[in-house]
């Protein structure tokens, strides 16, 4: 198995403005990532388990709208991140 | 390790026996690594206890706790402690002392094998360092912890298919109840006997070997995988010299290797992989979509108005936990120290008891008294942290804290600063930005610290009545909360100063995963109560001790015949004004400690620090709380029992019995605010200026704290006793 190929879904260009961030999201709302649009930011991500195609869904938000509590997978386990990580993860339509 | 050298890794390694083993064989030796929150604190408690050292800032940047593991038998190992990571690409300083131990399998520090710390619960990211830990080559046992939270969530795993996909033994457990703990006693002195490598999960691309063969090459090293971390990672491992970084620099770029990119790629693969892998080993049952209890909990701790409320309830009890609870066993501590001195003093007299009690047991006193509150202070912070409510506090006070410059990471640091801000700064490395780091490494000594605790105590109660405010808080109370808060205060407003002049090197991450909340594990509570009281018995306890010895000498002693001369210029007053000989014998102490070593030094100072209503005696204890705050309290209580009735046991009646020039008290609730200002703010801490050097390796640092906070603390004094004492 090769294992380390580039992956078309973490580097392939998105027009950047259309698509919806974790950071849209309603609370209680469930969506799939899509893509990761910041690389430094996408490694730390990736380590943590969002990767592209898993389902987050917002649970919450710190008393004053930053940061906020993103549960990922089925595997409910939440992950605590502020606006300006979470605008870097894009969601499919 | 003693005699001779070692093999890098011998095909078999001895194993250590209990008693008489010689000091040249080595245990073997297996390092701990899992996902932060994965139960590897309590799993390393269940192994080794009370068989704990934490190593005292080693090589550069590393703390390694270690201990003893007894496998059973006559069988023992040392267990390495490695900080919790999600991967083996180092995203914090804390994590890059994996990669330092790992990566070089030279060092007489290599593990035999690892233990990795597995969530059941959340088996596919836990793997992800698993898979990488495998693909290095190293020997491996997994851990499978929180098999009850996976089972409370319809989570089953097969381990029978677990373990033959791994190629390593798994061994189910609760680290915390101890479930499964013999079990895996058992499993690893067998491994400590045969120790094959774990299964591989992949190789690097085709592309990339002409560049890993020549790093191989170079370095001599046992497998691609391994190499393609020097590849990764080469600007930050501490054993390579310069000229091999030099080197792969050169060589990663004739190959037009893209770290970012490959590291991506290789994160998603093993995934890929993963996922498929757990196909066959997980499933998952779930009986009711019911929201887990902790997001519920959530919905509380995390609400706007409830969530800091709560936040602020924790921490009104903390203070008072340290200043009411605490004080009954304090008072027994104190009262027993007078009772013994005393004791000793109504039986036998001469200079070298006078050493001992006015000079040893006073300072020992000094130390002892701190164990009360030092120990309940850890143990709130041990129980915040274990029940996960910590991460909760930093989510909350994120945003609060970004206008000073600081993130809600920062909190936990400050936090600590409040018990001692020498583990508080090394706590400071879980945070990634640079930027952040400094400023919160800088501002944590403004935080007081328990060392000001025994100040604060003594001088409230010297001029603070004990009386209640509304029937429920405490007076003394509220003044000590007050002093909190001004800590507080100028710790944000200094970071808010710092944080215009300090450029960014780097982003800043947030992100981090929130544990479920958990009961306290009280075995882990109370090992962290041990070793923090320990630390400060041997390492601050000495100081203390030593210090108030020489200041005894130092106020007994003086240069010359000037004591001699003061003596009997009083005893020839006396004579002439027909004194009564205890008024005579007060007169005569009190003279030779103004012409002692200390008076002398005392006398040389003072005209610095009497605009901010301080004389001599104080000039004495801010000179030698300069080695360690806590000393002050030690200071006044030698120096003012020089002078003074021995019956007069505790400091504070001593100071309080002092008097001024005109017969009045001295310690003023002005003088006394001066003096707590004072503390708050000055930076009186040798242990905390080492350790700033260490984490910030520059003496810019500790140098720009010493003077800041000292100036700000004349400053604030200056400004207090001009104001309000006239």
């Amino acid at each position: 198995m090769a294992l380390f190929r580039r992956s078309a879904a973490v580097a392939a260009p998105q027009p950047v403005s259309a698509r919806r961030t974790a950071n849209d999201l309603r609370p209680g709302e469930s969506a799939t990532v899509c893509c990761l649009k910041d690389p430094q930011m996408a490694l730390k991500l990736l380590e943590m388990g969002c990767i592209p195609g898993t389902q987050v869904r917002l649970t919450g938000r710190a008393p004053l709208g930053d940061p906020l509590m993103l549960v990922l997978g089925d595997e409910e386990y939440t992950l605590s991140l502020r606006v300006s990580e979470a605008v870097t993860i894009q969601l499919k339509d | 390790m003693a005699g001779a050298i070692k093999e890098p890794r011998p095909a078999v390694p001895q194993l250590g026996t209990v008693g008489a083993a010689p000091a040249a064989e080595r245990l073997p030796r297996l390092a701990l690594i899992g996902n932060p929150n994965s139960g590897k604190t309590s799993l390393f408690n269940q192994l080794t206890g009370l068989n704990q050292k934490v190593g005292n800032f080693p090589g550069v940047t590393v703390d390694r706790k270690t201990g003893i593991a007894a496998l059973g038998g006559q069988r023992r190992a040392e267990v390495v402690d490695l900080p919790g990571t999600y991967s083996l690409y180092p995203k914090s300083l804390d994590e890059r002392v994996i990669a330092d131990l790992l990566y070089n399998p030279l060092s007489p520090d290599y593990p035999d094998f690892v233990v990795v710390t597995v969530d059941a619960s959340n088996l596919r990211r836990s793997l992800l360092l698993f898979s990488q830990l495998a693909d290095l080559g190293l020997p491996a046992i997994l851990a499978l912890n929180m098999t009850d939270v996976a089972a409370e969530r319809g989570i089953q795993t097969d381990l029978v298919a677990l373990e033959r996909e791994l190629g390593v033994p798994v061994v189910p457990m609760n680290a915390r109840k101890g479930v499964g703990l013999a079990a895996l006693r058992i499993v690893m002195a067998d491994r400590l006997a045969a120790r094959p490598p774990a299964g591989r999960f992949g190789e690097p691309a085709a592309e990339l070997r002409p560049l890993l063969a020549a790093i191989r090459e170079r370095f001599d090293l046992p497998n691609d995988y391994l190499a393609l971390h020097y590849a990764h990672q080469f600007g930050q491992l501490h054993f390579l010299s310069e000229a091999d970084r030099h080197y792969l620099a050169e060589l990663t770029q004739e190959y037009a290797f893209d770290s970012t990119a490959q590291q991506a790629a290789e994160t998603v693969a093993r995934y890929a992989h993963i996922n498929e892998l757990l196909l066959e080993v997980v499933t998952v049952t779930r009986t009711e979509r019911r929201e887990p209890a902790s997001n519920r909990i959530d919905k509380v701790l995390t609400h706007r108005v409830f969530g800091y409320l709560i936040f602020l309830a924790v921490l009104f009890l903390l203070f008072q936990a340290i200043f009411a609870w605490a004080q009954y066993p304090m008072d027994l501590i104190d009262q027993g120290i007078s009772m013994l001195s005393a004791a000793i003093q109504e039986r036998f007299s001469g200079p070298l008891v006078r050493l001992l009690t006015e000079g040893v047991i006073a300072g020992l006193g000094g130390v002892l008294i701190f164990i009360p509150q030092i120990a309940l202070l850890f143990a709130f912070l041990a129980v915040l942290e274990e029940t996960g409510y910590m991460a909760r506090v930093t989510f909350l006070m994120d945003k609060l804290m970004r206008p000073f410059g600081l993130s809600g990471k920062s909190v936990v640091p400050l936090i600590s600063g409040l018990a001692c801000a020498v583990p508080a700064i090394m706590g400071a490395r879980t945070i990634e930005s640079w930027k952040d780091r400094m400023l919160t490494i800088f501002v944590t000594p403004l935080m007081s610290c328990s060392a000001r605790i025994p100040v604060y105590t003594v001088l409230v109660a010297l001029v603070v009545p004990d009386e209640s405010w509304l029937g429920i808080f405490n007076m003394r109370g509220l003044v000590l909360m007050g002093l909190y808060l001004l800590g507080l205060g100028s710790a944000l407003l200094s970071a808010l100063l710092l944080k215009t002049v300090l450029k960014a090197r780097e982003r800043s991450y947030f992100i981090m995963e929130f544990p479920v909340y958990r009961w306290p594990r009280w075995k882990n509570v109370g090992l962290t109560i041990v070793e923090k009281v320990k630390a400060f018995i041997f390492q601050a306890g000495k100081v203390i001790v030593a210090i108030s010895v020489l200041l005894w000498v130092l106020a007994s002693y003086g240069p010359g015949q000037r004591q001699a001369q003061a003596e009997a210029q009083v005893q020839q007053a006396a004579q002439a004004q027909r004194w009564p000989a205890a008024e005579t014998e007060r007169r005569v102490a009190s003279a030779r400690l103004e012409t002692s070593y200390a008076g002398t030094f005392g006398h040389v100072i003072e005209p610095v620090i009497r605009p901010l209503g301080f004389d001599w005696k104080i000039g004495i204890a801010l000179l030698t709380s300069f080695a360690a705050r806590e000393v002050f309290v030690g200071t006044m209580s030698t120096i003012y029992s020089v002078g003074q009735d021995a019956d007069l046991g505790t400091v504070q009646q001593k100071l309080a019995n002092e008097k001024d020039a005109n017969g009045q008290p001295f310690f003023t609730p002005v003088r006394a605010l001066s003096l707590l200002v004072f503390y708050v703010f000055a930076m009186q801490c040798m242990s905390t200026l080492a350790v700033t050097y260490r984490e910030t390796k520059s003496w810019r640092w500790p140098l720009g704290q010493l003077v800041y906070m000292t100036g700000l603390a004349y400053a604030s004094s200056l400004f207090v006793w001009q104001l309000f004492s006239q």
